[in-house]
């Protein structure tokens, strides 16, 4: 089947949904799959002609009858070859030419259905002013193909990612690649069933296809995983003991030697002896990442900022193996419960749960080796596991989020200890893919606190974070960070950043130095702190927070030149009426927090 | 629970902390001890007294009900009457603990319906009662 490798790629594909370059290639790899794919083709094509057929599969048909369109070319090169050669062939290969025969002549039938579809697509892209329903009648009237909204949608959507991804060619240059992407996201909102504003937000992190495969990937749910606790059991004996209660199982991946995907299972994987023993926890593949990336050592004093519900902070308790200190601390009262009960079950014995806000550290306790903050998030990045995030986000929480994620941030780096010999280390992690949670939020710890810088995170896989995205540009290290989306590693999103603290000052004064030894190693009283950094730091406010201010908006960081305006108004009133023990314990937060970053402002 | 971990928990003041090392158990109002079931782990590595049950009834006991005779795998010999135990599933992993209703002589003798061992904790609990279990 040599002839067979001679294949046209160059082909224009008006109804590709993705250029799948590589199952192209899978399916070079022998006549048996090829075979089997020409049956699959036609069962394809059935669905195909069927109207009844959701949008999903109409998707994987419409790729796979691209392909065998392709095939079906081939085959007609084949036949000429074959016939003006020597008719030595076996019966098979008679069988493939009669099956190849009916073939063509349904991808005849296909070509033009499809050719007719792209016609109505560059019809209705060219009637782009006209109001959605009457799109929808026009698509009716010539398809009559679909029937419902959602399908003439979704495959609208499809066409439309087609067009942009050879815009060139098939694009309509008059209306501009503009009015498309408008239409498509427009669409998606609807098929996907998301708000307009996260829709777009999600949208413009990844590249058109790219951003169809997102959506689609966040519809179906992530394989269940658990993760052996090594305090109680090891991973080959766990799968033995599971496998034999009829659970289907195989390790997630070479990066980790403790997850494990559940296939299925007779029994109720929450609730077999083994997990009452403590032997595994249902834990996310993605959670797994922070804790390697924090990569505890034993005998260390380390905090988990957000900890509820346990998975990550007895995952670091087993590395430790149960040695050292873990302060697990979570804000939420209701969450701690079943926090203590995993650490109970798993057998942990160095932890002490805790209910702080995060960003009363470091005032409560201090001078951490390790601190792992899985920051609270909108939580783009499981919208499979919860889908009501698709509309619940509005564009109020973007803002308030990243906001409180800044605060938890320095927080987590002012309770790190730099002179510790193993550790100085911070992971800041969210289950959410937007920038603003991410990039931002590191970027701005970066600003704020030069005593700290980014290192690798020692996880191998991963695509690395953004350094500039939209027009604002970040820091080079950034790139330094790992995301991680449900598309490319079948894993919830997720984000992975590790900094390392160097000093536990970060001002070249003297005076300055002091007080921040005052405030991270003694963890005095704040009030105190807040007099000695004015008395310090009141010469250098007016000139030095300016520039920096300037310097932040031309880095087109919002957010943050906001809260210096802030900062500086509070400067302004020397005193703050707010910092003198106020009885509101959320007040007392807010000041400390504003302290805190009158700090730092006035060290830059 | 460490000295170490002890003088760190001071730093957390009293509303806040939630917990810290192993809860044995607690005393009632009649001045008895019971034993929670997180004190397992010490219990299980100095049991003198021990009984394993057969898969088949690893279910029915961590869903909080008494040992059956019928589910009964092995049991120490000599166990005296009303002794804490603690059991086992066959494979080694501590279930719980309870108290025997009968003597090992005894329990020869029993059907194969009649209580071995009375439950007194088992992990269960800890999706059973997650809410209560910690709640001092």
């Amino acid at each position: 089947m040599g002839r067979r490798a001679k294949r046209k790629q160059g082909e224009p594909e008006p109804l590709t949904f993705l250029p799948k370059s590589k199952s192209y290639k899978e399916d070079h790899t022998g006549k048996k799959r090829k075979l089997e794919r020409e049956i699959d083709n036609k069962k394809v094509l059935e669905l195909l002609n069927d109207d009844s057929t959701e949008f999903s599969e109409n998707e994987s048909a419409n790729e796979s009858a691209n392909e065998s369109e392709n095939e079906s070319e081939n085959e007609n090169e084949n036949e000429i070859v074959s016939e003006s050669e020597s008719e030595s062939e076996t019966d098979s290969e008679l069988d493939i030419e009669k099956k190849a025969h009916i073939l063509d002549k349904e991808k005849k039938k296909e070509e033009e259905l499809a050719n007719a579809e792209l016609q109505n697509n560059i019809e209705q892209m060219e009637k782009f002013v006209l109001p959605n329903t009457q799109d929808d009648e026009n698509e009716n009237e010539n398809e009559n193909e679909d029937n419902s909204d959602i399908q003439i949608i979704g495959r609208r959507i499809q066409d439309i990612v087609g067009v942009l991804n050879n815009f060139n060619k098939l694009g309509d240059k008059e209306r501009g690649r503009s009015a498309y992407v408008e239409q498509l996201m427009k669409d998606m909102a609807v098929y996907y069933g998301y708000s307009d504003y996260l829709l777009e937000k999600l949208f413009h992190l990844f590249s058109v296809s790219e951003a169809v495969e997102f959506f689609e990937a966040n519809e179906i749910s992530r394989p269940v995983t658990i993760r052996t606790n090594t305090l109680r059991a090891r991973r080959r004996d766990l799968a033995q003991a599971l496998v034999n209660r009829g659970v289907n199982l195989e390790p997630i991946g070479k990066w980790t030697k403790v997850g494990l995907t559940v296939f299925d299972s007779s029994v109720p994987i929450g609730a077999t002896p083994e997990y009452l023993a403590g032997h595994y926890i249902l834990q996310t593949a993605s959670s797994f990442l922070p804790v390697m990336a924090l990569a505890p050592q034993e005998n260390e004093k380390i905090l988990d900022m957000a900890s509820a519900p346990g998975g990550k902070t007895t995952y670091i308790a087993a590395l430790m193996k149960n040695t050292g200190i873990i302060f697990a601390n979570d804000s939420n009262k209701e969450r701690t419960k079943g926090l203590v009960s995993n650490i109970y079950r798993l057998g942990v014995k160095n932890t002490i749960v805790c209910n702080y806000d995060g960003r009363q550290f470091p005032t409560v306790i201090g001078g951490f080796d390790r601190v792992l903050l899985d920051a609270p998030c909108s939580g783009t990045g499981v919208i499979s596991k919860d889908p009501s995030i698709k509309i619940n986000k509005l564009e109020k929480d973007f803002k308030l989020m990243p906001h409180l994620q800044k605060q938890l941030i320095l927080s987590a780096i002012d309770s790190v200890d730099a002179k510790s010999s193993t550790g100085g280390y911070i992971v800041y992690s969210t289950c959410s893919v937007t920038v603003e949670e991410n990039e931002e939020v590191v970027n701005y710890a970066l600003l704020k606190r030069p005593n700290v810088k980014l290192v690798e995170t020692d996880l191998d896989f991963g695509q690395d974070g953004f350094t500039k995205y939209r027009g604002k540009v970040f820091h080079p290290s950034l790139k330094l960070t790992k995301r991680y989306y449900p598309h490319v590693h079948n894993m919830d999103g997720f984000f992975v950043s590790k900094f390392k603290k160097f000093s536990n000052t970060f001002a070249e004064n003297k005076e300055n130095k002091d007080t921040e030894k005052v405030e991270k190693v003694k963890k005095g009283k704040i009030d105190e702190n807040n007099k000695k950094n004015e008395s310090s730091g009141k010469t250098n406010i007016t000139k030095k927070s300016r520039p920096i201010e300037d310097e932040l908006e031309s880095l087109g960081l919002d957010g943050i030149s906001e809260d210096n305006e802030n900062e500086s108004e509070n400067l302004e009133s020397d005193d703050d009426p707010s910092e003198e023990g106020s009885e509101n314990e959320l007040e007392n937060l807010e000041s400390d927090e504003e302290a805190n970053e009158e700090n730092c402002n006035l060290l830059f | 629970m460490s000295e170490s971990m002890m003088r760190q928990a001071t730093n957390i003041s009293r509303n806040q902390l939630i917990s810290v090392g192993t809860s044995f158990g607690k005393f009632t109002k009649s001045k008895k001890f019971k034993l929670h079931i997180t004190a397992l782990d010490y219990l299980a590595q100095y049991a003198v007294y021990k009984i394993w049950i057969k898969p088949n009834g690893e279910g029915s006991f961590l869903y909080g009900n008494h040992v059956l005779k019928a589910h009964l795998g092995r049991i120490t010999d000599d166990t005296p009457q009303n002794k804490g135990v603690v059991i086992y599933s066959m494979s080694d992993v501590p279930l719980g603990f309870g108290v025997t209703a009968h003597s090992t002589v005894d329990t020869r003798k029993l059907q194969s319906t009649n209580i071995v061992a009375f439950n007194q904790a088992d992990v269960g609990l800890y999706l059973r009662e997650q809410d209560t279990l910690f709640a001092s």
